[in-house]
């Protein structure tokens, strides 16, 4: 411990000076001025200070964050759940592991026009888009999780008589945990992408809106705080899974 | 002995898809109380054989009894070790030596009472909270030999569980293996690809032939065990004289 912590501090000087030197180019690169509409870093921040001071921040978080969190809820129960029957059935694995192979590759933006063609322009779409673009990571990293369980343990399980529910719950799960896990961060990354893209493409509502509207009066440096503070969180939120996932799952105690 | 082969094998065979035949007409019998080696290169089927008698693969001929009713799976009267130690990553040593037991149901207690037992007869007390990543190659073999003496077993089916353990600490493990079987009476089928581990474990040894495996010889090594000291053995004029006999059966299958 006593040995870890000047090496703690100095990466934290490092990662200072190293936020320094992008804001300070930042600044100059705005003050030069790159283009009309990249504003420096200070007048973004004070456009930051007014916007969350003004309340219409705040409140478009809370009109994203809706879509973000159910469209989440629901790849981490139904697509887990989805990813653990197709790792544990073969019948489940033929009849859906395309369609997952498809959805991984397939440019999801591409069909928001049709969810807004079916489900109308309301929560639901905006749903619909955060779960298409979760749900195959989600799936797939549950998928492989149960389906690259180490042989060995399996039939360790077997010759000691477990039962195959034992199996599945003793050996399998507990395997497969870490590579649910990192699932279901990774499909929180794709799912920050997924609600953005929804709220441009479908109807502005939320960091949406406030990025169009701001865009269209030429408000830029507005425009460039919001888009900042979203990035700044999805990277927080992502960051702090990893950190979850690290304590809960180190990786010497992790089965794959 | 027939009288007394707590092990039968009878005609068995193992060909896998595409045409691969790992044995042939292989029939054996192994002695109750003993200690037999499955012996021969790689690629003789052993491994697969003795996981026919574990019931852990199917033979696609001949049947295997074991103590007196034929094997379709695994049983309660076989235990078995693995080569790679099989150990649960994520579980502590107690934890891992108790599995056996968990699976069968066992309270916590009555099982955490057993594997302490068992953990302190291999040579592990004060290990019981450590995981297997702390521990060494040697170390986690222990693990993986003190869960299958937990759930008290007839027989042990050990599959070169010393092959990824250095030299000195597979000696020591040889050793304490036989003093422990002096005290536990159980009969044991071990594989190896070591010529002077067979010969210093084994009351009987089983050669294979490779591809595809079949009984090519079965030897008796008559070594006095009883009193005399390990090294008394590794310098023993019968000991000596079946790994060279081994060793001359053994050449023609080395090209």
């Amino acid at each position: 411990m006593n040995r870890k912590e000047p090496i703690l501090k100095r990466s934290l000087v490092w990662q200072l000076i190293s936020f320094a030197l992008f804001f300070g180019l930042w600044e100059l690169a705005g003050r030069w001025p790159v283009s009309l509409a990249f504003p420096s870093f200070s007048k973004t921040f004070l456009a930051l200070v007014r916007i969350t001071a003004d309340g219409s921040l705040p409140k478009a978080y809370l009109v994203t964050l809706q879509p973000l969190l159910i469209g989440i809820a629901l790849c981490g129960i139904a697509g887990i759940g989805f990813g653990i029957g197709m790792g544990l059935s073969r019948a489940i694995e033929w009849a859906s592991l395309p369609l997952f192979i498809i959805l991984q590759a397939a440019p999801m933006a591409a069909i928001i026009p049709l969810i807004t063609y079916i489900y109308g322009i309301g929560l639901t779409a905006k749903v619909l888009a955060v779960v298409f673009l979760a749900a195959p990571v989600v799936v797939m990293n549950s998928y492989k999780g149960i389906r690259n369980t180490n042989p060995s343990l399996i039939q360790m399980c077997r010759s000691f008589l477990g039962t195959r529910r034992q199996e599945v719950i003793k050996i399998i799960l507990p395997h497969a945990g870490a590579l649910i896990f990192a699932g279901l961060r990774l499909g929180l990354a794709m799912g920050f992408i997924g609600v953005v893209i929804a709220e441009l493409l479908i109807t502005p509502t939320g960091i949406g809106d406030l990025i169009t509207y701001h865009s269209s009066v030429a408000d830029y440096p507005e425009m460039f705080a919001t888009i900042v503070s979203i990035i700044v969180i999805a990277a927080l939120a992502i960051h702090g899974l990893e950190r979850l996932e690290q304590k809960i799952f180190p990786p010497e105690i992790r089965g794959s | 002995m027939p009288a007394d082969a707590i092990v039968q094998v009878r005609g068995v065979g193992k060909s896998y898809d595409g045409g691969v035949e790992a044995l042939r007409e292989v029939n054996l019998e192994l002695p109750t109380g003993r200690l037999s080696t499955l012996l021969g290169p790689s690629g003789c089927g052993k491994t697969t054989l003795l996981k026919i008698i574990a019931g852990l693969i199917a033979p696609t001929g001949g049947e295997v009894w074991v103590k007196g009713k034929k094997v379709e799976g695994p049983g309660p009267e076989r235990a078995f070790v693995f080569q790679d130690f099989a150990l649960l990553p994520w579980a502590n040593v107690l934890r891992n030596v108790a599995f056996g037991l968990e699976l069968r149901g066992l309270a916590w207690e009555e099982r955490a009472k057993i594997a302490r037992d068992y953990i302190g007869r291999v040579g592990l007390k004060g290990f019981e909270a450590s995981y297997p990543h702390q521990l060494s190659g040697g170390m986690r073999q222990r693990v993986g030999l003190a869960r299958a003496l937990a759930v008290d077993a007839d027989i042990l089916l050990m599959d070169e569980p010393f092959s990824s353990v250095d030299e000195q600490t597979r000696r020591k493990f040889q050793e304490d293996l036989l003093a422990l079987l002096q005290v536990e009476r159980k009969t044991v089928i071990f594989v190896t690809h070591s010529i002077e581990e067979a010969a210093y474990l084994s009351d009987q040894i089983v050669l294979l032939s490779p591809r595809p495996g079949t009984v090519s010889r079965i030897i008796r090594p008559d070594i006095e065990r009883g009193g005399t000291s390990p090294d008394e053995i590794r310098r023993d004029k019968n000991y000596l004289d079946v790994v060279d006999e081994i060793w001359q059966i053994l050449k023609r299958y080395v090209d």
